[in-house]
């Protein structure tokens, strides 16, 4: 419906609001990048632990709460991740969404990942990276094939196999997050892998805000210019965290993941 | 366009401002899509019209394209690594696939919860794709011919004015047979819309685009 030319500037200039809290005061807030050595998690607080090889997937199942750490043992190592809420598997990661909300593309400590429905799917509790892919994705039958000169395993083939076991197929597949891999762009627009910012024992923290069904593939990310030799093990370590509190620094680092977090909490009131 | 064009067409649609349309193009078909008003994003979506589980991938469209967003000589690439569709003309230049489309849900969480109760794309694509055995189960990150989503190198993500002037338009010349879904969007938070949606025109033609 046509709109008014008074509201046409009063959403002008909330849009511009918003814009500059987003991107000018938002990232002043973040907190630093987790220490290699930093945030040891309690003997007590593990609930599994598992190493993925090179090339391969693992299913992991997360209730809202807990936590999964992934660490590039070798620096190797990307991994692609996707995922979807337990309880209704049509609400999925939503990287699109991700980056829209929170008027940027890079991920890190602080940030979080949201679901297709207005709400926190993971939030990035710890991160020694900060070097993180929303938007090239993980590779494919035709990608292996060009890079290495042989087919080889993928992470579309991974994804669909563990789709596969857990009852789902192909079209629940959405686009996926990459950790551990340096895409960054030129003025050109066109995609650039950051040399040096890849270090033996990076890991990630992403707690879940919802119970989550997560499939994580370890294959090496597309741009990696050091493929086939971008391969290693990844260890999962599924563990207890503590549930968002009020001051908690994902929750309160915008105004939007503020409002996520609100819509997230009331699937569990 | 010119009137020897639009005598060319083999169906032309003026689809009004907020609506969804949707059409199968077949293999060689190309589809004009006529920003009418200018500024004026388009949300579209592809799938395989012969196995509907194959269906437009961004991401394999970026990472086959090497590049941050959607000009002449894209080619739209699906979730099964095949060409579906390529860029074929281009007044324009600047189209995201990185956005994704408004929804009702994201609204509440980007600008209040009020704007959870104004139309948004997600609801024309449900609408739509239910007219072909779809759900939103099927809706993946799609495109946004129009729109104008620069990306800086910092990571900077940022919605800003659509270049596009009145009369620019885009052709995709269809490389398999597709169904094509489109959404007039309906977004006044954003400048996607120049804050107020605009009618828009599509024209398909049976000669592939030049």
């Amino acid at each position: 419906m046509s709109q008014t030319q008074e509201q046409i500037e009063a959403n002008r200039r909330r849009y511009e609001e918003l814009r500059a809290a987003g991107q000018e005061l938002a990232p002043k807030g973040l907190p630093e990048p987790t220490a290699l050595d930093g945030a040891p998690i309690a003997p007590d607080a593990v609930i599994h632990r598992e190493h993925v090889p090179a090339g391969w997937y693992a299913t992991i199942r997360l209730r809202r709460g807990e936590a999964l750490r992934i660490t590039d043992e070798s620096g190797r190592s990307s991994v692609c991740l996707i995922g979807w809420r337990e309880e209704d598997t049509s609400e999925r990661i939503n990287c699109a969404d991700t980056v829209k909300v929170q008027w940027s593309a890079a991920v890190g400590k602080g940030r979080v990942i949201l679901s297709d429905m207005g709400r926190v799917f993971l939030s990035v509790i710890e991160d020694t990276s900060g070097a993180h892919d929303l938007l090239v994705g993980g590779s494919t039958p035709a990608s292996v094939l060009a890079a290495f000169g042989v087919p080889g395993r993928n992470t579309q083939e991974n994804f669909l196999a563990a789709a596969s076991k857990i009852g789902l197929d192909v079209r629940d597949i959405p686009p996926c997050v990459t950790f551990f891999a340096p895409v960054t762009l030129d003025e050109a627009g066109r995609f650039r892998w950051r040399e040096g910012r890849k270090r033996p024992g990076d890991f990630v923290d992403l707690r879940a805000e919802m119970n989550l069904i997560l499939v994580a593939s370890n294959c090496p990310h597309p741009l990696d210019p050091a493929r086939p030799a971008a391969t290693g093990p990844v260890t999962l370590i599924k563990h207890r965290a503590a549930t968002a509190t009020a001051e908690d620094a994902c929750r309160t680092s915008s105004p939007e993941a503020n409002r996520a977090f609100a819509f997230t909490d009331r699937l569990f009131i | 366009m010119s009137n020897a064009e639009i005598s060319d067409a083999a169906y032309i649609c003026d689809i009004p401002a907020e609506r969804p349309w949707s059409r199968v193009l077949r293999k060689g078909q190309t589809l004009r899509i006529i920003d009418s008003e200018g500024q004026q994003a388009v949300d579209a979506l592809l799938y395989c019209a012969d196995d509907k589980s194959e269906r437009y991938s961004s991401q394999d469209t970026l990472r086959v394209q090497g590049a941050a967003y959607i000009d002449l000589g894209t080619r739209l690439i699906s979730n099964r690594g095949r060409v579906m569709a390529r860029v074929t003309a281009d007044t324009c230049g600047r189209h995201d696939t990185s956005a994704g489309c408004c929804s009702c849900e994201s609204n509440a969480v980007r600008f209040g919860e009020p704007t959870k109760y104004q139309h948004a794309c997600r609801e024309n694509f449900i609408l739509e794709l239910s007219k072909h055995g779809l759900t939103k189960r099927d809706i993946v990150s799609n495109l946004n011919f129009f729109m104008n989503v620069p990306i800086d190198p910092s990571g900077n993500f940022t919605v800003v004015d659509g270049i596009s002037a009145p009369g620019n338009y885009v052709d995709v010349t269809a490389d398999m047979d597709v169904l094509f879904v489109i959404s007039n969007c309906p977004q006044v938070n954003n400048p996607c819309n120049g804050f107020n949606p605009t009618p828009i025109r599509v024209v398909v033609r049976d000669a592939p685009g030049l």
